[in-house]
């Protein structure tokens, strides 16, 4: 049998496929894939480190892509879940995907599959939480900012929806717990960190960063929120299973509530 | 922009639109090719919810609450003692854009009470809206209600600009019409629906030819019926919510429990519950018929006017026609799955897949995330454990109804509670 090894890459996606490649293509019998700062050696496993190659990555990227467009967005939003174990299974789904003709990712019997596509489903969830959470406030820059703290890391995917949906205003969403954020100006969208002195949740405090008109409409819309419900149709337990309170630091309408 | 002004006409307008149930802002596909402002979702976005759980996702206003008319069902009725305002079209172009801007909004739903006439009234909505989509560039979603007795012209450019349009029925009977809205009539509500209707058929066919054709109304229409109210059975609002369907090619049609606004003899008073129950198992009834193929007459018809209470539409359903059970999960097709308590489309969809490759057993099932306390007793599946008791169905829904818990439960439960 051959000794079992450990791969350790960088913690980016395509880090991630690279480790996929050099495992398919070493025919390394894999024992655990790793990030790079968090590495635990085995007893009984070496440790090989894989360095970053766009490539390979892609040659993954496409392999499993020919196999099924669905299967190819699986891997990719299981991957920003950042589960824990989750760069595993991923390596013995794309295994399994790669033994199979095609259809395997419709097996909803195989617990792998099913655990991936679950999992899958639910970063697409804070996905569209996300699309629906973010909210922008105007800076005297005339920048719409907002900053967030998602379940998992969605900025990626929610890049596309931003910058379709507000094409004329310049916009920044910030992660964070993640540390970086996107940054749209009018051209195209591009990745950033800060140096934030602090984050911008619901304070009734007003930060002279932001224009004062910007205070009036959040009045407006605070007003506006309360004046939607109908009070003999109060259901607590139901608003909160919709707008969990993790979520409510940023929503501007939830000012009181916090 | 007058600050405080805006705030108590927002106050009075948004409170006054509440009562309207609809908040879809899915269906569009209208996209930002010019660097515009917006982009409609296909499948929508629900921003915030209320505090009794409704998706908030459109500006939900009215234009004004001034009203000709005194339909005894509304709050904006002509007789109602309330305060009364109505925004500028420019106002409402403002908020829009700047609650749009700030991802608060998917777009605007607009309302209005009735002012001097219909085609008045109808005529400043879309004024509204032509603002939003020529000055504005706004892709976003616009909702436009439709003016019971609005001219035909006007119907016409109202779909230019909007995604939806909607009349609200409000009344399912033409009897409960008479009695509650004696100023309006059945045909005021149909002539819109009809004009836009055509229309939608027209501009598709055209598309079909022409690329480039314009949208017309993409989300399509909608409608709302009050529920309990007038006293109609369930069968008098489904019937009518199918005649919609069919008729006008309605996307939805929503109902909402009746909220006492008011008193009247007409109707239930102030103080009375709301019927969410009856809403609940009404909007069951409407999948059931949209997406699982069931006809009306299965489920409503003169032996049963009305839904149970106590177990869904579908279970109800299973337990009149137990000589289909059991259905076997790895063989049966697809439509008789979606017939069996406790399965969904979602679970239907799985298990055809996954059953290519493997027979489903139990587990299986309930990991897929079958809902099986309901679905044992009308299934068998891979697995020699499986109902063989010769149950009736008094039986099966009392072990349903014993091993599973309910939120309405404590309101149709006859067991008196020990402490409260």
């Amino acid at each position: 049998m051959n000794a079992s090894t450990t791969l350790v890459y960088d913690g980016s996606f395509n880090g991630f496929l690279t480790a996929v490649f050099v495992a398919f293509d070493e025919k390394i019998n894999v024992a655990d894939i790793q990030k790079n700062d968090q590495t635990q050696s085995g007893l009984f496993s070496d440790t090989e480190t894989v360095f970053t190659h766009v490539e390979k990555a892609k040659r993954v990227w496409n392999g499993v892509r020919n196999k099924s467009h669905n299967a190819i967005s699986n891997v990719y939003f299981a991957f920003l879940s950042e589960a824990e174990g989750v760069e595993m299974m991923l390596y013995s789904y794309i295994q399994k995907l790669m033994r199979t003709k095609n259809g395997k990712y419709l097996d909803y019997s195989d617990s792998t599959v099913l655990y991936i596509a679950q999992l899958a489903r639910k970063v697409g969830r804070e996905k569209h939480r996300m699309e629906a959470f973010v909210r922008f406030q105007l800076t005297k820059d005339e920048i719409y900012f907002a900053n967030i703290e998602p379940d998992f890391d969605v900025l990626p995917l929610i890049s596309k929806h931003f910058r379709d949906r507000y094409a004329d205003q310049k916009w920044l969403i910030y992660d964070v717990k993640r540390k970086y954020g996107i940054y749209y100006d009018l051209d195209h969208v591009e990745m950033v960190s800060l140096n934030l002195k602090d984050i911008h949740y619901n304070k009734t405090v007003k930060n002279d960063a932001f224009t004062n008109e910007e205070y009036e409409y959040q009045t407006l819309w605070n007003d506006y929120f309360k004046s939607t419900y109908i009070a003999s149709r109060i259901n607590p337990k139901l608003h909160t299973q919709h707008v969990p309170k993790r979520y409510w630091k940023y929503l501007s309408e939830k000012k009181e509530a916090v | 922009m007058n600050f405080e002004r805006i705030r108590e006409k927002l106050n009075i307008l948004a409170d006054a639109a509440k009562y309207d149930v609809s908040c879809a802002s899915s269906g569009s596909d209208r996209t930002n090719k010019t660097k515009g402002l917006g982009n409609a979702s296909k499948m929508g976005i629900c921003h915030s919810y209320t505090a009794d759980g409704r998706c908030v996702s459109l500006l939900k206003i009215l234009l004004t609450n001034h009203c000709i008319f005194d339909c005894a069902y509304c709050v904006t009725r002509k007789s109602n003692d309330v305060p009364r305002a109505a925004f500028k079209v420019q106002e409402v172009v403002d908020l829009t854009i700047n609650f749009y801007r700030r991802n608060y909004i998917e777009g605007l739903f607009l309302s209005s009470g009735i002012f001097k006439s219909p085609d008045h009234t109808m005529e400043r909505l879309v004024a509204v809206a032509k603002k939003l989509r020529e000055e504005e560039n706004f892709n976003g979603y616009i909702h436009l209600k439709s003016i019971p007795g609005a001219s035909d012209e006007l119907m016409y450019e109202a779909g230019l600009y909007a995604d939806r349009l909607s009349v609200n029925i409000e009344v399912p009977t033409i009897s409960g019409l008479k009695l509650l809205a004696p100023d309006k009539k059945h045909e005021d509500f149909t002539k819109p629906m009809e004009k836009v209707k055509n229309e939608i058929v027209r501009y598709k066919s055209e598309r079909k030819i022409i690329k480039t054709t314009p949208k017309y109304a993409p989300a399509g229409q909608s409608t709302q019926m009050i529920v309990g109210a007038s006293g109609e059975s369930d069968k008098d609002i489904m019937y009518s919510a199918t005649y919609y369907y069919k008729t006008f090619n309605m996307k939805r049609v929503y109902y909402s429990g009746y909220v006492p606004v008011t008193h009247d003899s007409r109707l239930p008073a102030i103080g009375s519950q709301v019927p969410m129950l009856r809403e609940n198992r009404l909007y069951q009834t409407d999948w059931l018929l949209r997406f699982y193929g069931f006809s009306i007459g299965e489920i409503l018809n003169n032996q049963h006017p009305n839904l149970d209470m106590d177990v869904d539409p579908k279970l109800s359903w299973a337990l009149r026609n137990l000589h289909h059970f059991p259905v076997n999960i790895n063989t049966a097709d697809k439509q008789l799955l979606a017939r069996i308590p406790g399965i969904g489309m979602r679970s239907v969809d799985k298990i055809v897949k996954a059953r290519k490759f493997r027979k489903l057993n139990w587990d299986h099932l309930k990991k897929i995330g079958v809902a099986l306390n309901r679905a044992q007793y009308f299934m068998v599946c891979d697995s020699r454990h499986w109902e063989r008791r010769d149950l009736d169905a008094d039986k099966i829904k009392g072990m349903i109804l014993q091993n599973s818990s309910g939120k309405f439960r404590n309101q149709y439960s006859t067991q008196l509670s020990l402490f409260n």
